[in-house]
């Protein structure tokens, strides 16, 4: 109860009371802490969450929840999610940064990250000014989560979300000159920033030019009309490869002259983003170019890649039989490890990037899913949290 | 000397085990591909269901000095304790519900409401006992290091006390479980037992600390005037989850019938054996839904040997095709009421606090453990058409397929004719006995008759002499 120094103080007292949330929480801090802290040593081992989130699912800050509250169609296959964070969320995220969501299909929980389109401490009058966030989800073919997102989520379902991440954001204040690069889904973090730069009314030179099929599918199309509109320093430039095939980048001096000396974010298809990379490169100004990759959702067919244990800082190659326990211990890593046959789940550490398989069934496991070392082996490049 | 060699006690051919492998392999296949929102549906529900018990019972002890209000709560407190730990912390640790991704109902972050951590208990559980099932200094769960459940071990005086032993074990298993299970995740990262402080010592006091606030200070202190009768309400409480644990565990792998194994089985084992090794070392007990829950599901102690992992709630399902399996191999599958089956693991407890003069059986033919020398001194019929493959077979006469029926003759058979013939021979032992007994009286007779013939004629001769002086 005493602070370090020896005398008492709020400060010692309030660290104590919050002492048994601050152990297990993986949110944010909340304004309730204390009472949880004080609550939490009479619910032990559960948190009150565990209780209160019977009564409703938001009300715990143990896991990350949100409830969405509406489902908005952009194209024919992309849709926009209005979620309502629970108990613990930060708002204060930065635009362009992306969030961990899962959703439940069947008895399990699928994990994905996508990009925020909305600008912190966003409101919705629509929503009661409640704080929301919103996200976009464009169907992939194959990708069976956001299949299910965009023609099956139903408005209410309750979701869990990760905390806001990543780096590739606009900064504040905005650079004065911008070049936003982006093609499909890629539009959706330069949404936010967008978004976010018209809210606070500092919209500095900004050229987006966005590549997309046809006319029908870009996302957020009136939008960026209408922003194109009302500030005189914004253009949208739209590419249509339905007709004028894939936007060559030979093409930017002259739709964007002035692009070098412009600070530059791109998002997109892992083929164009290469070849921005390499294109800057060659310009010799790759510190201005942004990029943010998303994670390809695809059934991995790979066989073994290289896989990194990344609290470690290690990485090696392996094949396909290889199981990632072994190659922790051959990379010298500190792996936990118990019977090797995959009964006793004390090998258990979670991917955080890339697709690795269970050996036993042949079943695909990919980041947020937690798997027995002892039994998986990579498929394609991944990354463990070890 | 417990089990050394699996295929020859089981009567299998190599080949047999492979394939009983790969049959049980498909029953765990088919379950996971399965699992879906049914599944989900029924933990959350068992979980939902235990959080309204638990609130319900703390709830009503507010009013414990009544004494109607005191015996719910305590009953309440109860269930809910049993069906936390049972049904939820041991299954849930053992990753029967990691397939839905869900990080709150998952093994790597449940903690349970017993005295000791979650990740200790799941070292020395999931880990030693799972991986190393009944072999002999092996597994710790054998007894849990206090009390000698098979004759494998050696006698050592302090066994006499195991009846009391037992006793204090059953009424404070939680801490027995947590003491074990620190020793185990001591003996795993080398600390020496005299090094009373360590860390894993200080998870355990972290976590028994936390325990031991809660249920005997904090909540009696809310309950205010009513703080002694919540305070023994809660001792009650854990004291019958305690008892009822203790029972289900012990019903588990100690009735007669669950084998023990060596560690010369253990070392070239086969996947096949180790499914095996499973079967033959566990035991169940029949339960209707209600008990099956209250047990965790551990009625179904085999199946949930042989699939650690699946979720708790298919094992009946699973136990028919075991069952279909072990009529097809003629295997044995150890089942009783939960009466009996304690009873019987009773019955060992108190047998083996005796040394081992006072006890009729070897360790290879004891009803705790056996092993295949069982069935060396029993004369098997000659079997015309043997199967090739097994040595172990030929040598003993033992025809896999019977030649009238054409069934498949296994364990099963072979423990009733051993059971048969060991009366037969224990009969015939007492019938040379008999005879012995008999011939021998019949000899000591003819000779009284002799002496006292003899000693007739001499005292008819010493009259004449008499007569004649």
């Amino acid at each position: 109860m005493a602070s370090k120094t020896g005398g008492f103080s709020v400060r010692g007292l309030r660290e104590w009371l919050e002492a048994p949330v601050a152990e297990g929480a993986t949110a944010g801090r909340t304004k309730l802490n204390a009472l949880r802290g004080a609550a939490a040593r009479i619910t032990t081992p559960l948190l009150p969450d565990d209780y209160l989130h019977l009564v409703n699912p938001l009300w715990s800050a143990r896991e990350l929840r949100g409830r969405i509250v509406a489902v908005r169609k952009e194209t024919s296959d992309s849709v926009t999610l209005v979620i309502k964070p629970g108990w613990g969320f930060d708002f204060k995220f930065s635009p362009g940064q992306y969030i961990g969501i899962g959703v439940l299909v069947e008895g399990r929980w699928h994990w994905r990250s996508y990009s925020l389109t909305c600008p912190p401490d966003w409101t919705d009058p629509e929503h009661k000014a409640k704080r929301l966030i919103s996200i976009a989800v464009k169907a992939m073919p194959e990708g069976f989560l956001s299949s299910h997102l965009v023609n099956g989520v139903a408005v209410g379902s309750v979701v869990r979300l990760a905390a806001p991440q990543g780096g590739f954001v606009l900064p504040e204040p905005p650079p004065a000159k911008v070049l936003f690069l982006t093609a499909g889904s890629g539009i959706t973090p330069v949404m936010a920033m967008l978004r976010t730069m018209d809210r606070r009314g500092v919209v500095p030179d900004v050229v987006h030019v966005h590549s997309s099929r046809t006319a029908d599918d870009v996302m957020f199309g009136n939008e960026l009309r209408e922003l194109h509109d009302k500030h005189p320093s914004f253009t949208a430039d739209l590419h249509f490869t339905g007709e004028h095939g894939k936007f060559a980048l030979a093409e930017l001096d002259e739709r964007v002259p002035d692009w070098r000396e412009r600070d530059t974010w791109a998002c997109g298809p892992i083929g164009m983003l290469d070849e921005i990379e390499k294109h800057w490169a060659a310009a010799g100004i790759p510190d201005q170019l942004h990029v943010e990759r998303f994670e390809i959702e695809r059934s991995a067919t790979g066989e073994g890649g290289t896989v990194t244990f990344a609290r470690a800082g290690r990485s090696l190659e392996v094949d396909g039989a290889t199981t990632l326990l072994q190659a922790g211990e051959s990379a010298g890593v500190q792996m936990p490890f118990g019977c090797r046959m995959g009964i006793c789940q004390t090998c258990v550490v979670t991917v955080t990037e890339g697709h690795v398989r269970d050996l036993r069934n042949g079943n695909e496991r990919r980041a947020g899913d937690k798997v027995q070392t002892c039994i998986s082996a990579a498929a394609g490049d991944c990354t463990l949290d070890v | 000397m417990a089990i050394t060699d699996i295929k020859a006690f089981a009567h299998l051919t190599e080949a047999d085990i492979e394939t009983l492998g790969q049959e049980l392999d498909t029953i765990r296949r088919d379950v996971e591909l399965s699992l879906g929102e049914r599944d989900a549906k029924y933990i959350r529900r068992v979980i939902r269901a235990q959080r309204v018990l638990e609130a319900a019972g703390r709830a009503t002890l507010f009013g414990s000095r009544n004494r109607w209000a005191w015996l719910a709560g305590t009953g309440l407190l109860s269930v809910a304790k049993i069906i936390e730990n049972m049904e939820l912390g041991h299954n849930i640790s053992h990753g029967q519900w990691d397939w839905m991704n869900d990080p709150e109902i998952h093994s790597t972050s449940w903690e349970w409401d017993m005295t000791g951590a979650s990740s200790q208990w799941k070292r020395a559980h999931n880990y030693s006992h799972h991986t190393y099932t009944n072999i002999l200094d092996m597994d710790e769960d054998l007894g849990f290091g206090i009390l000698r459940m098979t004759r494998d071990e050696e006698w050592k005086p302090i066994n006499l006390a195991q009846p009391f032993a037992n006793l204090v074990l059953a009424a404070l298993f939680e801490w027995g479980i947590a003491l074990h299970d620190l020793d185990a995740a001591k003996s795993q990262l080398g600390i020496p037992k005299d090094q009373w402080f360590s860390a894993p010592t200080k998870d355990f006091l972290r976590k028994a600390g936390k325990q031991v606030v809660k249920d005997f200070v904090i909540y009696p202190a809310l309950t205010g005037p009513a703080w002694k009768s919540t305070l023994k309400a809660n001792a009650s409480a854990n004291l019958i989850r305690n008892l009822w644990a203790y029972a289900v565990i012990f019903c588990g792998h100690f009735p007669d019938g669950a084998q023990k194994f060596t560690e010369e089985q253990f070392e070239n084992e086969t996947q096949g054996e180790w499914y095996l090794r499973q079967m033959l070392g566990s035991a169940n007990f029949e339960a209707g839904p209600a008990m099956a829950l209250m047990s965790g599901n551990l009625s179904f102690q085999i199946e949930h040997h042989l699939f650690p992992d699946i979720p708790s709630n298919r094992y009946a399902q699973v136990s028919v095709k075991v069952k279909e399996l072990c009529d097809k191999y003629d295997l044995p599958y150890t089942t009783g009421s939960i009466g009996k089956q304690y009873l019987l693991a009773f019955r060992t407890i108190h047998k083996l606090a005796l040394p081992d003069q006072f006890l009729k059986r070897t360790s290879d033919d004891a009803p705790e453990t056996s092993s295949e020398r069982k069935f060396a001194g029993v004369t098997l019929p000659a079997m015309p058409s043997l199967p090739a493959g097994s040595e172990w077979l030929a040598e003993h006469n033992w025809a896999g397929v019977d030649p009238v029926t054409g069934e498949r003759r296994g364990l099963r058979s072979a423990l009733q004719e051993a059971k048969v013939a060991l009366k037969e021979k224990a009969l015939h032992e007492k019938a040379v006995l008999r005879e012995a007994k008999a011939s021998l009286q019949e000899k000591a007779r003819q000779e009284k008759d002799l002496l006292q013939t003899k000693a007739g004629r001499e005292r008819r001769l010493s009259r004449i002499l008499r007569r004649n002086r």
